[in-house]
């Protein structure tokens, strides 16, 4: 299958998902617990790679700027810029791809193999629309959630950190966190986690629910799923750094 | 009653069914055979939608379902049942929540009423006790008796089984054999069965349908497969010695030729 046809696939499985609920309770209910899973369900992992990203940041940034020239305060600007800017969005949604891309490609392709969603067709459900949009949604609404938790948890472990280790004291550190602020890139950094978001669930969606065979296959549409998806975020991610920045 | 006229589907230019026609009639088991790769779960999915059929039409009592846009299927498909072959059970749910699904998906009944519905169908499958059990924790012979308490809660006018034998033991198979065959007539459905299970062509097969290389090769009851001249049915029903043996005695049986009760010791005596 050519590249064209996956485009071609994706698009239509993009457009199908949108037609009149059945019923609204019953979507809003799968939305609900779709954020829960995907949300609340992430929490852990994120919370724990924005603390050491930010406090490894924390050591090699001090480690790199080793000068009696160079005010200390300039390490906690630069952790705080990287880690809003470039590591709280997009390593946070690298991960996520890993964890819930493949989470959401191995569901939907069991449902598909054992008739699942055939079963949900038969009964007159549009599966595209119960299945995958809420998903998406949910991704829109608690991954941008989850960028801006690691923003904080990233910062607060780099300054941890710091002070721990006797690098950077802490008011100093807080000092060089409010020097220099653009507040644009904090709205930069959201553009980009809903962007991810929406990468990282509608991908694995669409390798998910177009499988087609056994366990083999599900295997190998969660694998493909979540490497086109890394790609494609660190695609966009230059993208968007050239357009809006 | 359904019918269809010169059903023809094909994946990648090769043709999978060419030119079926038939007619399903209500309130009885129809059964589809035919051997393996023989064209019968492509035909039972262009039936119900699943996969859009190269030619030909399926006319589900008037109403055209071929010609019909996709909202139009989809509530045509409201009065669809199905049951297939590994049940396709939702794991995460119990079996309450299963049967519970197409409910509250579909009907405007209170919780209470819901929970009625879903105790009579559970009720009618012999499965009560089962509600709070998930499908991994039941048999296959439950599953599929869930499968079917699920597709038959929104009482619909045509039930689907496909294979709704496979992977059971030849008891549970007749239990399963009997509940389509009861729930068939006390509804009075449409039911469409493929099948592989010569029990239940023996014992439920009102129309039988037999196709051989995508094409309708024989159609008849059960009675007329007996006689039946066709020598390729004849080698897919009465494949082993011993089945070629009791269809003769059947045969006799039927004509009158040997007493029905000895037929047992003709068998085993030669």
């Amino acid at each position: 299958m050519n590249i064209f046809t996956r485009f071609g696939e994706f698009f239509l499985m993009l457009k199908g998902m949108f037609s009149k609920p059945e019923n609204w309770r019953m979507y809003w209910k799968e939305l609900m617990h779709q954020c829960v899973e995907l949300g609340i369900g992430s929490l852990g992992i994120v919370s724990i790679v924005a603390v050491f990203i930010g406090a490894v940041s924390t050591l090699q940034t001090s480690y790199q700027f080793l000068s009696p020239i160079i005010p200390r305060s300039v390490i906690a600007i630069i952790v705080r810029d990287t880690v809003i800017l470039e590591f709280a969005p997009t390593i946070t949604c690298v991960v996520l791809a890993g964890v819930v891309g493949s989470k959401i490609s191995s569901e939907l392709g069991n449902m598909r193999v054992s008739e699942q969603i055939d079963a949900l067709e038969i009964m007159g459900i549009n599966t595209k629309a119960y299945l995958i949009l809420p998903k998406i949604i949910a991704a829109l609404i608690t991954i941008p959630m989850l960028v801006v938790l690691a923003m904080g948890l990233g910062i607060w472990g780099g300054r941890f950190i710091g002070e721990v280790t006797g690098i950077l004291p802490h008011e100093i550190f807080d000092r060089g966190l409010v020097e220099a602020f653009v507040p644009y890139n904090v709205k930069f950094a959201l553009i980009k986690a809903y962007t991810f978001a929406f990468i990282i669930t509608a991908i694995p969606a669409y390798y998910g629910y177009n499988v087609k065979g056994g366990a083999l296959e599900i295997g190998r549409a969660s694998t493909t799923a979540v490497v086109t998806s890394c790609i494609i975020i660190l695609l966009a991610d230059y993208v968007l750094a050239a357009i809006l920045l | 009653m359904i019918s269809i006229t010169n059903i023809a589907k094909g994946f990648s230019d090769k043709p999978v069914i060419e030119g079926v026609s038939a007619e399903f009639e209500t309130g009885k088991c129809n059964l589809i055979i035919g051997a393996s790769g023989s064209g019968k779960t492509v035909l039972m999915k262009c039936l119900v939608g699943l996969i859009t059929p190269d030619a030909g039409e399926i006319i589900y009592d008037g109403e055209n379902f071929s010609l019909m846009n996709a909202e139009a299927k989809k509530i045509m498909r409201r009065k669809i049942g199905m049951l297939f072959q590994g049940s396709a059970l939702f794991d995460s749910k119990t079996v309450e929540q299963n049967i519970m699904f197409p409910l509250d998906m579909f009907s405007h009944d209170t919780r209470a009423e819901k929970q009625k519905r879903v105790d009579k169908v559970l009720d009618r499958v012999n499965l009560n006790g089962a509600h709070k059990k998930f499908p991994a924790e039941i048999s296959g012979g439950m599953k599929k008796r869930v499968g079917i308490a699920r597709s038959i809660v929104l009482n619909p006018q045509y039930l689907f089984c496909d294979e709704p034998n496979s992977g059971l033991d030849p008891q549970t198979s007749l239990v399963i054999d009997k509940l389509i065959r009861e729930i068939t007539t006390e509804y009075n459905i449409t039911t469409v069965i493929n099948t592989h299970d010569m029990n239940s062509v023996m014992e439920i097969g009102d129309r039988i349908l037999y196709m051989y290389q995508g094409k309708k090769e024989w159609e008849g009851n059960s009675k007329e497969i007996i006689f039946s001249k066709n020598e390729k049915l004849n080698n897919f029903i009465f494949a082993s010695d011993f089945l070629k043996d009791a269809k003769d005695m059947r045969m006799l049986e039927v004509s009158g030729k040997i007493d029905g009760n000895r037929n047992m010791d003709q068998l085993l005596n030669g």
